[in-house]
């Protein structure tokens, strides 16, 4: 009986070997999915739990718009022609400033809750 | 209360029923429609919920209908408003949802009702009050609201209140902003109904309900140098009884009572709940499994229960070294830890909550599955939400999941689990069996057979 890949099933082969490891996994389920994990992603971070995950959840949210950067962008463009859109395609990344309009809109929901339909 | 001990069938387990839901049928949900927060009030004929477009929504339950004495009333829509819009902070660059994270009710203290609804970063108090009546004959004043020249008015009268159609509105009484640097997970109001305090990741802050302009810091984990960051504030909540005393759990699965009386920072904590861990169990997902997604105290006061990812802890408060009862919400995931953090569920929080009586415990699971812990029989039940059930007055059905092996009839193996259907939110009627439990855009209502 062959086992489907990536299940971690185990096929019916003979052999105290692997009815160790079984017994083990049974034994301690979460040190095998270590195991499993380790085996997918080798370079996954030595501290176990960690601050990985922790930075990540203090730094939701996070966009990327610069006011500082975005004031002087506005200033010096008031002294040149606005570029105009188009050609700009090849527009070096340092200068093109994104703006509270280039970020995606987030529109409070007029809509009201399908809950109270 | 003898009946509910001796029920209907015999046996003293609660017979749960269908009663409502509601929400839209679809599949395809929309995010704002995403359920975030579920609270019965005080006297439980008030259970709002909030969701993910920074909606609230209140329900309040029908006068029981004398003639129909086997039923109690239904939960109907008693007011709906927006309560957190969406923002966006140039400072730091930073998106605030308007996911409603919590709401906490007041007390009742007059006719109006009152609640806090809070996202990340803002707390803010709602008055929700009736209006069924409205002046009429005004001098001054046409019926539709135009001023009348005065020179017209030949005659006085007095103007009289007369009935109109119910109105319910819902008006922001206070703004409490700017206090938070982190996300706000938690609030609780004291039982002094006058403070209240709101955790973040990294600090707590004690407010006046009257006063938004300022609030005090209470605790403060930041360290020094981020660097050195190993743990982050996960719920808090304040005791039922004692105004001076309050928890907070965190992420590493550890409880701190603090005693506000001892200082102004409470950054040495009172008490310290914690079960010692077994090192040869220790493994990568130790950690993550072990971080508290929410704690509640008992009503009397001297419990407290946390819910990490797999089950179900009761505390003693006088006891901090281990908890008194542990209950397994779905132990047979522990041997899918790797699947589940791939597509990150083992980061999914669940709530947990006690029945009116704290005999009870309830929490939720995947496959739109909760399960009840009974304290005293030691029995447990694992029910569906699902619209599949939606006969009212018939008996839910109990699930079982086959963790290995061969499955039987009626189970359903663990691959077979829908783990996008999470229920996360679920609330006890603080007096009767009546609960709500939520799944992603539904809200369910049960109760227990009567008769």
């Amino acid at each position: 009986m062959a086992a489907p890949l990536g299940t971690g099933t185990r096929t019916e082969e003979p052999g105290q070997e692997k009815q160790d490891a079984q017994e083990k996994e049974i034994a301690h389920p979460e040190r095998a999915e270590e195991a499993k994990l380790k085996a997918k992603y080798p370079n996954l971070g030595q501290k176990p739990g960690g601050s990985d995950f922790l930075m990540k959840r203090l730094q939701k949210g996070q966009k990327y718009f610069d006011s500082g950067d975005y004031n002087m962008a506005k200033a010096k463009m008031k002294n040149k022609q606005l570029p105009s859109a188009g050609p700009d395609k090849n527009l070096v990344t340092g200068d093109h400033i994104p703006t509270p309009q280039d970020l995606p809109q987030r529109k409070s929901s007029l809509v009201t809750s399908k809950l109270a339909g | 209360m003898l009946s509910e001990i001796f029920g209907a069938g015999g046996g003293n387990d609660i017979q749960w029923c269908f009663s409502q839901v509601k929400g839209a049928v679809d599949d395809d949900v929309a995010e704002a429609d995403i359920i975030s927060t579920v609270e019965f009030n005080h006297s439980g004929e008030l259970l709002a919920t909030g969701d993910k477009g920074g909606r609230v929504v209140i329900f309040q339950q029908e006068q029981e209908n004398k003639t129909q004495s086997h039923s109690r009333g239904e939960y109907n829509v008693y007011s709906t408003f927006q309560s957190h819009e969406p923002e966006f902070d140039y400072l730091k660059s930073l998106e605030i949802e308007e996911k409603i994270n919590k709401i906490r009710w007041l007390p009742q203290k007059n006719a109006a009702q009152f609640l806090l609804s809070t996202n990340d970063k803002t707390i803010k108090l709602w008055k929700i009050s009736e209006r069924d009546k409205r002046p009429e004959g005004y001098n001054l004043k046409e019926e539709d609201g135009r001023y009348r020249d005065p020179t017209t008015v030949t005659t006085l009268r007095v103007p009289v209140f007369r009935p109109m159609d119910l109105m319910v509105e819902a008006s922001p009484r206070r703004i409490f902003a700017n206090a938070h640097t982190y996300h706000i997970n938690s609030i609780s109001i004291n039982s002094d109904y006058e403070t209240y305090l709101s955790a973040d990741d990294l600090r707590i802050n004690l407010w006046h309900l009257e006063i938004t302009d300022r609030s005090f810091n209470i605790v403060d984990i930041k360290p020094a140098n981020m660097e050195e960051l190993t743990e982050v504030i996960t719920a808090a909540e304040f005791h039922p009884n004692s105004c001076n005393t309050f928890v907070y759990s965190s992420s590493k699965g550890t409880i701190r009572l603090c005693d506000m009386r001892a200082s102004a920072l409470c950054d040495r904590h009172s008490k310290l709940f914690e079960e010692p861990e077994d090192p040869s169990n220790r493994s990568f997902f130790s950690e993550i499994i072990s971080s508290i997604s929410d704690v509640k105290f008992s009503h009397s006061g001297r419990y407290m229960m946390t819910r990490d990812y797999l089950s179900v802890k009761i505390w003693d408060l006088n006891m901090e070294n281990r908890p008194v009862e542990t209950y397994q919400v779905h132990e047979y995931l522990r041997s899918k830890l790797c699947s589940l953090y791939e597509n990150d569920c083992i980061f999914d929080k669940f709530e947990c909550c006690w029945n009116g009586s704290d005999s009870i415990v309830m929490t939720g699971s995947y496959n739109n599955f909760f399960r009840m812990f009974d304290r005293n029989t030691k029995r447990d039940i694992t029910l569906e939400a699902s619209r599949e059930n939606n006969k009212p007055r018939t008996v839910l059905k109990p699930r079982k999941v086959c963790a290995s092996g061969k499955r039987k009839k009626d189970e359903i193996s663990v691959d077979s689990l829908d783990f996008n259907k999470k229920i996360l939110h679920t609330a006890w009627h603080p007096k009767e069996n009546i609960i709500a439990v939520a799944t992603t855009n539904n809200l369910y209502i049960f109760q227990d057979k009567m008769n």
